[in-house]
């Protein structure tokens, strides 16, 4: 715990709190609390969730650029071999769901996998190590796990969304994409009803994606902060084998979010669904 | 909590990612990959021809073997044969040396026995002439004559 004054919900409260900085009142600065980071409306940013997912979204094509420039055919060195055990991993994945071609899908998978990986992964970082260094640095508040933030998580939904838009109408063209949205299932007599249903499946594709994600990964960081409450001398006791299971989880969300993302664009490139 | 701009700085990131994986990881490395696919592809194929090529080379050097023994046992009875014939010849040679041999002693023997024969009687004669001439001598001694003839028959 930070200070010794702190009761449980503000220690929990605290732990919640992304750096958010925009402009309020006239003048740019970083929210002290929930009021004040609610107060600067949507023009504001929290710089911890995008400069981490900056920094492992780096670390990521840095990683996997290097081992690309250097790949050869022949026996491939440690790091060459991890890359390339991740990239069959995900092209089977594209190819077992992805039944059209497009050259897209398979780095767009790769990336959500790994970056989303990475982001979640941040989650076994102890709950106060990172804010403990930040409020030393004069920074109040501080959340390293970019996915636990929503913003993230429907920020990447939406550039999938975006994509499945925009993928139907380059596959089905936009009558063929806006008859898909009104006159299924039930002909064009039924089309209000048809239009109502079609609606609420295409927005339920990006919603579900970031939700589900965000759910999983601020419950699990949730219950991390729930654990530090408890004495340090029991802590190792709940958070071991919670952070054991939470290595499936993270690895679990990311691998499902790429799944769908890969699912969502093979129903954007058929004609029937 | 609560959404703002982040969201667009999200979306905005994601797409550069999505973008530079799709221009710098992922082509170099899926092409490393096929090469390599190519290269074991290659290289199993080539084991495969080095195993036939080697299963030839085997049969067509038990085939050189199986001749070679076929040549050697030809040989072999050819020589046997020869073998035979040369010391069928060398017997046949050797049973005519051996009677010119017998025919030569023969005539020897019978050359040594004559000149024998003729030496004993021109001495028998010159014994006889010499008792008879020693008979003439001592005409009256019988008894003399006697030892004479007896020596006579003793020196005959």
């Amino acid at each position: 715990m930070t200070t010794e004054a702190l009761t449980s919900t503000e220690y929990i409260r605290h732990h919640l709190q992304n750096l958010t900085c925009g402009l309020h009142e006239g003048q740019f600065h970083c929210a002290h609390n929930v009021e004040e980071a609610k107060a600067m409306g949507f023009w504001a940013l929290n710089i911890d969730t995008l400069g981490v997912s900056l920094v492992l979204g780096l670390v990521f094509l840095f990683f996997f650029s290097r081992v690309a420039k250097s790949a050869a055919q022949g026996v491939p060195s440690g790091a060459q071999n991890f890359v390339e055990w991740v990239i069959e991993f995900v092209d089977n994945s594209v190819r077992g769901s992805f039944s059209g071609r497009n050259a897209l899908v398979a780095p767009l998978a790769l990336t959500i996998f790994i970056w989303i990986f990475l982001m979640n992964l941040m989650d076994l970082i102890p709950v106060d190590y990172i804010p403990f260094v930040a409020e030393h640095m004069g920074i109040g508040h501080f959340k390293v796990v970019p996915s636990t933030d929503p913003n993230a998580t429907i920020g990447m939904a939406l550039g999938v969304f975006f994509l499945v838009i925009f993928y139907s109408i380059k596959m089905k063209g936009l009558g063929g994409f806006i008859g898909e949205l009104t006159l299924q299932p039930f002909g064009k007599f039924g089309l209000p009803f048809n239009l109502f249903l079609e609606v609420v499946n295409l927005i339920a594709k990006p919603v579900s994606l970031s939700l589900r994600l965000f759910g999983n990964m601020y419950a699990g960081e949730m219950i991390f902060i729930l654990i530090a409450l408890l004495p340090f001398y029991v802590q190792w006791t709940l958070s071991l084998p919670w952070a054991i299971f939470h290595i499936l989880i993270v690895t679990l969300q990311a691998f499902i979010f790429m799944t769908l993302t890969i699912v969502y664009l093979d129903m954007a490139h058929q004609e029937h669904h | 909590m609560n959404i703002n701009a982040t969201l667009l700085g999200q979306t905005i990131m994601f797409a550069m990612f999505v973008w530079f994986c799709m221009k710098f990881v992922w082509p170099p490395i899926m092409a490393a990959l096929d090469a390599r696919k190519k290269l074991i592809a290659d290289g199993l194929a080539a084991a495969e021809r080095g195993k036939h090529d080697l299963e030839l080379a085997a049969k067509r050097s038990a085939e050189v073997l199986r001749e070679a023994k076929e040549k050697a046992a030809d040989i072999i009875a050819l020589g046997d044969k020869r073998a035979g014939e040369i010391v069928e010849e060398a017997k046949v040679k050797a049973e005519v040396e051996a009677g010119n041999i017998r025919t030569r002693a023969n005539s020897e023997i019978e050359q040594e026995v004559f000149r024998a024969k003729e030496q004993l009687r021109t001495q028998v004669s010159g014994v006889a002439l010499a008792g008879a001439g020693k008979i003439l001598g001592r005409e009256i001694d019988a008894k003399a004559h006697n030892d004479l003839l007896e020596k006579l028959l003793t020196e005959i």
